[in-house]
């Protein structure tokens, strides 16, 4: 289909781009790479009347180090997630789960920060992005302010995001040497998650000293698994330790809590072993 | 909204509507007919070209995002009147039977030998896991990617076939564009 009729904007400079979602109203919208939004405007499920494209502002693209953490710019593609020296040093889990994202085609368009804005709950960086205390850095009317993973998520295709807000970066804290993993269940190439399990494991000496624990799809937004994570820590990284912590796995409502118990178990055994 | 995008070589300046896509601009604007509308929904991949060297579905991107940008297509892969070697792969490896998925399993094909120039079968399946095919069953395009991937190894021209190939074995493979 042929999407609504909308007015296109390219604005030069972040602030820019923040006047003109506030002058545009609430119908006007971002478009980062355009992979969610584009099949979105096609199926007509929204007809904003402004489009901002945001692919002028370079300075929202690439990862940088900042410390103990990194700064993932919302406009990297998942293509460039891929191939980053620091996400695969210090945040390995993104790079395992954007390998899984839609097809090779989307994800040189698609991009971290619209994948996040988005919100879909079968989307693939929500989950890791909140078991791994990621901090939102968003641009306002009223200047800049940071929204942990956790308050930004706020329900199906909702975020914590006002109309006139963009996200800049995305803070990841660095989890150099930790083991990871994502267990996905789909039934088909590039579909959807039915459930999915993000994992993140620190070993040391033989004992699980840390642990991150992520499920997608499995509500109306990501959960963290915070008892699973509990039960591992102190424990030693075994095949028990490991099956009695993913018995705590819940989808929230019951519905899908075996798939996530068992995909649990299989994400963490995964990411204990490397 | 004026637009200039660079197509298969030369660059068209045109007046467009934002909402218009790429693949509909390609193919009714510039008639670059080659670029096939598929599946609509960005699934099958039929519609894949090159946006700056990478490729992209052009049927979930809008013709204005390629403002300034370099789009390569099917019809833009012949030199000279000769075929480019992963279509001459394609060809005689029997790796399309209705041929609606071609161009775009080419110019993935393409995408994939740039970023791995000697991949095993798994990998070619992973790397065309965004084009459908509903003909083949795939066997032959696996085979026709791996084929091509041979074809296009440095030394694999008619020249250096009569030499050992050994001393430039490791210099990087022709990316095809």
């Amino acid at each position: 289909m042929i999407p609504a009729e909308f007015k296109y904007l390219f604005p030069s400079s972040v602030d820019e781009a923040v006047r003109m979602l506030a002058e545009e109203g609430e119908d006007a919208k971002v478009i980062a790479g355009g992979q969610s939004l584009v099949p979105v405007l096609r199926m007509r499920l929204a007809a904003p009347t402004a489009l901002i494209d945001i692919a002028g502002l370079t300075e929202l693209t690439g990862v940088r180090d900042d410390g103990d953490s990194l700064l993932i710019g919302a406009m990297t593609t998942h293509y460039e997630v891929q191939r980053d020296h620091l996400v695969q040093d210090h945040a390995l889990l993104l790079r395992l789960v954007t390998d899984t994202i839609a097809d090779p085609q989307i994800r040189h368009r698609g991009t971290f920060g619209g994948s996040l804005c988005h919100a879909d709950p079968a989307g693939d960086l929500l989950a890791p992005v909140l078991a791994l205390d990621a901090v939102m850095i968003i641009a306002g009317p009223a200047g800049r302010r940071e929204v942990p993973a956790s308050e930004f998520f706020v329900d199906y295709f909702t975020t914590a995001l006002a109309p006139d807000e963009i996200l800049l970066d995305v803070r990841v804290p660095k989890y150099t040497g930790w083991g990871a993993h994502y267990e996905k269940l789909n039934r088909v190439a590039q579909a959807w998650s039915i459930v999915a399990v993000a994992a993140a494991v620190q070993v040391r000496d033989g004992s699980i000293s840390a642990a991150r624990v992520g499920l997608t799809n499995v509500g109306s937004g990501p959960l963290r698994a915070t008892e699973v994570e509990a039960a591992l820590v102190g424990q030693p990284a075994t095949a028990e330790a490991i099956s009695d912590a993913a018995l705590r796995a819940s989808s929230g409502d019951g519905y899908k809590d075996n798939l996530a118990r068992v995909l649990t178990g299989r994400a963490l055994t995964a990411a204990v072993a490397g | 909204m004026h637009i200039s995008v660079n197509v298969d070589g030369m660059t068209y300046a045109d007046e467009v509507e934002p909402r218009l896509l790429l693949v509909h601009y390609l193919r009714e604007r510039l008639s670059k007919t080659g670029t096939v509308v598929g599946c609509d929904t960005g699934n099958c991949g039929a519609c894949t070209v090159h946006l700056d060297g990478h490729s992209v579905k052009s049927c979930q991107m809008l013709a204005v995002q390629a403002n300034g940008h370099e789009v390569t297509t099917i019809e833009g892969l012949a030199r000279d009147g000769k075929l480019h070697p992963v279509q001459e792969a394609f060809r005689s490896n029997h790796a399309l039977q209705c041929g609606f998925c071609t161009p775009g399993m080419i110019m993935q094909a393409i995408d994939l030998l740039a970023d791995e120039s000697d991949p095993d079968d798994e990998a070619v399946r992973k790397g065309l896991e965004g084009n459908l095919c509903r003909c083949t069953g795939y066997q032959n395009i696996v085979r026709a990617v791996q084929d091509a991937a041979q074809r296009m190894k440095p030394g694999a021209g008619p020249k250096q076939e009569q030499h050992s190939d050994e001393h430039i074995a490791a210099t990087q493979p022709v990316g095809g564009e």
